[in-house]
């Protein structure tokens, strides 16, 4: 198989075969554990590589095509590696009501990226998310599991400004 | 020692409760005054978020929403006395908000410390599951179908039914899943009953195992929701511990395992046969109905599925009997339902209230009206997938019937409301493309049309031939609503047609080149 330059540009952390055998054999190698598994991988390296696919497929006795199948179906998994932080904002309509449009819009001319996209100081992804579960608080956004509410502009950019210092720390 | 609360609930943390926690503890440190910081759940007050509390011998006595800069004017206030400061609420007990609900399922949540078995058994838990633990499971089901009570996630099949389904099937294996995948925008109660009052649900699908014979279960949580996951982990660890899970419980021939699984972002997997799929570890498919999941769910095997709020009526329905729970509620909607008040409103967050509240005392008695102050609009009831309703329907009883009337549904009981600066064909579109977003890609209505529609949807708002196109929507729409194999495209059409039914001026504006973005 040939690779393509976004394979070759993305070689897997070293090590992370072994990692996901790990992983699988912690999870006792149940092909039912597939998402925890995938959680797990994405957890340590920041996404989950797709060449450790068939690490998984061997380990959990199923098709490489199956594994592949799953970790696309989706949203949560990244199969490429990201910014060192991940900010979600919600776009759902509780938000929606709440004019999340005008802090995405923001949010993309602030860090210069569009939803789905990497800031190119490698510190932020940007992504889209639906609902998560504050919607008496909109709009909502989540930077690495820790949840904010009523987040307009100014909240927005003392957060970011919060996690740079962190950074530069 | 001074009792002050600080809930954990991730709303909470959301507004900054633990920046106000660590003020509170370097102000007594600095005062020398002796506190003690419980990490109690919500309230459910989200607007007062992060609510403070303080135990007097009158009371818990709420301040809110604190910030960690108002933390020294509240101690020189003398708020560990309950005295009055400009944040002070009065006793918690006593604002109209919480005072007025019928608290049924949610009747701990923020009054305890979530995590332990003591608070949650001085305060009425396992009472349920004691009783039984002595009945026979045939008895446990009549219970329940007494109780009138009804899946609280969205479909409203009675639980009783459901449980005797699986009750009456015979297998070695059964199993109880709970559908914690809440995705729905606008909702936020089992989120906030998993982290303000985890022991009820596992309660609950306990006493479920027993009724029906299962000895396993799992809790299908949503990813978005990391701090429900961590609490649920943390609750079966300590529930196990405590032999309330696990093998002979307390005692009994009976035995049941929980465990906690976490989604991965897909909405639809919030459909209980997609979430048998992904609790399976494959892609988060629609499986074909019959078989029922009741008769071959997961693994193939009987499973009893429910929503979290359905299992923690649960408890007290076993407590306090079927009847007392029956008792509240109007026609075939029986017992109490979560209201969630959300998106544009000035006091946001959950009333528990007996079905038949009117949708406007909801919205403007307890949430006060819009948070921005214009007049209402549009609102948003049962998700994503359900009905808009205009201003002049709010008077329509809160009951699964009553909705069904006016081409609606109640749903999880999440409430959005809009203002005036909502633009309906905007939301018409976004309905659409949250489908195509979503969509599992089984089935041909839901996988396409939702494209189909999110493209018709553009021609409307840019003007192009907008009766015909019109007359193409409500044809796609028709096609998806018979078509589909879930509600995921099945009800897509129900946002979109009753916007058009209620807002037809959106639909009809000058053309816009861009398509709501």
């Amino acid at each position: 198989m040939t690779k393509s330059t976004l394979e070759v540009m993305n070689e897997p952390p070293p090590g992370s075969d072994e990692l996901a055998l790990t992983i699988c054999a912690a999870h006792d190698n149940r092909p039912d554990e597939l998402l925890e598994i995938f959680h797990d991988i994405q957890h340590d390296l920041g996404y989950v590589p797709e060449q450790v696919l068939p690490v998984i497929a061997n380990a959990l006795n199923r098709s490489r095509a199956e594994i592949y199948g799953v970790l696309s179906f989706y949203h949560e998994f990244r199969r490429t590696p990201g910014g060192r932080h991940t900010i979600k904002i919600c776009r759902a309509e509780a938000c929606q009501a709440m004019h999340t449009q005008q802090l995405c819009q923001h949010a993309e001319e602030k860090l210069k990226v569009k939803f789905g996209e990497t800031t190119t100081d490698g510190q932020f992804n940007l992504e889209a998310v639906y609902c998560l579960g504050n919607c008496a608080l909109s709009p909502a956004m989540m930077i690495d599991g820790d949840l904010y509410g009523c987040v307009d502009k100014e909240r927005f950019d003392a957060i970011i400004a919060d996690l740079d210092r962190g950074a530069a720390a | 020692m001074m009792k002050v609360y600080v809930p954990r609930d991730a709303a909470a943390l959301s507004m900054g409760a633990d920046a106000v926690v660590k003020a509170i503890a370097a102000e007594a440190k600095k005062r020398n005054a002796k506190v003690e910081i419980v990490r109690n759940g919500s309230r459910g007050m989200l607007w007062l978020e992060p609510l403070v509390e303080v135990e007097t011998s009158k009371g818990r006595v709420a301040y809110g929403p604190v910030k960690p800069e108002d933390v020294p004017g509240l101690f020189k206030a003398g708020f560990l006395k309950g005295d009055k400061h400009k944040l002070c609420q009065g006793l918690t007990a006593e604002i109209p908000y919480f005072k007025n609900q019928e608290r049924l399922t949610f009747s701990r949540c923020g009054l305890t410390d979530p995590l332990s078995i003591e608070d949650y058994r001085a305060n009425g838990g396992f009472e349920g599951l004691t009783k039984a633990l002595t009945m026979p499971p045939a008895d446990i089901v009549t219970e329940v179908t007494t109780s009138g009570l009804r899946g609280r996630g969205g479909a409203a099949f009675p639980t009783g039914i459901k449980w005797k389904t699986v009750h009456d099937t015979k297998s070695e294996q059964k199993y109880v899943c709970c559908n914690a995948d809440e995705g729905d925008s606008g909702t936020f109660a089992d989120r906030m009953l998993m982290e303000g009052d985890p022991f009820c649900l596992i309660e609950g699908m306990t006493i479920a195992g027993i009724a029906v014979g299962a000895t396993k279960g799992y809790i299908y949580v949503r990813s978005e929701y990391p701090h429900a996951v961590a609490t649920l982990r943390e609750a079966v660890r300590v529930a196990t511990a405590a032999n309330w899970l696990g093998r002979t419980i307390q005692g009994s021939p009976h035995t049941f395992e929980l465990h906690v699984r976490m989604g991965a972002g897909a909405y639809v997997c919030g459909e209980e046969t997609s979430m048998l799929e992904s609790l399976e570890g494959r892609r988060g498919l629609v499986r074909y109905k019959p078989p029922l999941p009741a008769i071959e769910g997961l693994f193939g095997k009987p499973t009893v599925i429910n929503n979290v709020l359905s299992f923690a009526a649960v408890p007290i329905i076993l407590a306090k009997g079927g009847e007392f729970y029956r008792d509240y509620g109007v026609g075939r909607s029986r017992g109490t339902l979560a209201f969630q008040l959300a998106g544009n409103i000035k006091q946001g967050g959950l009333v528990e209230k007996a079905f038949g509240v009117t949708a406007r005392e909801l919205i403007e008695g307890y949430g006060g009206g819009t948070l921005s102050g214009r007049p209402l609009r549009a609102v948003q009831f049962g998700g994503p997938l359900g009905a808009y309703l205009p201003n002049d329907k709010l008077d329509t009883p809160m009951d699964y019937e009553a909705f069904m009337k006016v081409d609606a549904m109640v749903g999880h009981g999440g409430i959005v409301v809009f203002d005036d600066t909502v633009d309906m064909a905007h939301m018409a579109r976004f309905a659409m493309e949250f489908c195509t977003i979503e969509s599992c890609g089984k089935c041909t209505p839901c996988r396409i049309g939702s494209v189909r529609g999110v493209e018709t949807m553009d021609r409307i708002i840019a003007g192009i031939e907008r009766e015909r196109n019109i007359a193409i929507l409500k044809d796609l729409c028709e096609t998806m609503t018979d078509g589909s194999l879930c509600a995921m495209g099945g009800l897509t059409p129900l946002p979109v047609m009753s916007a058009l039914r209620h807002f037809p001026e959106d639909f009809n504006r000058p053309a816009r080149a861009e398509a709501a973005e």
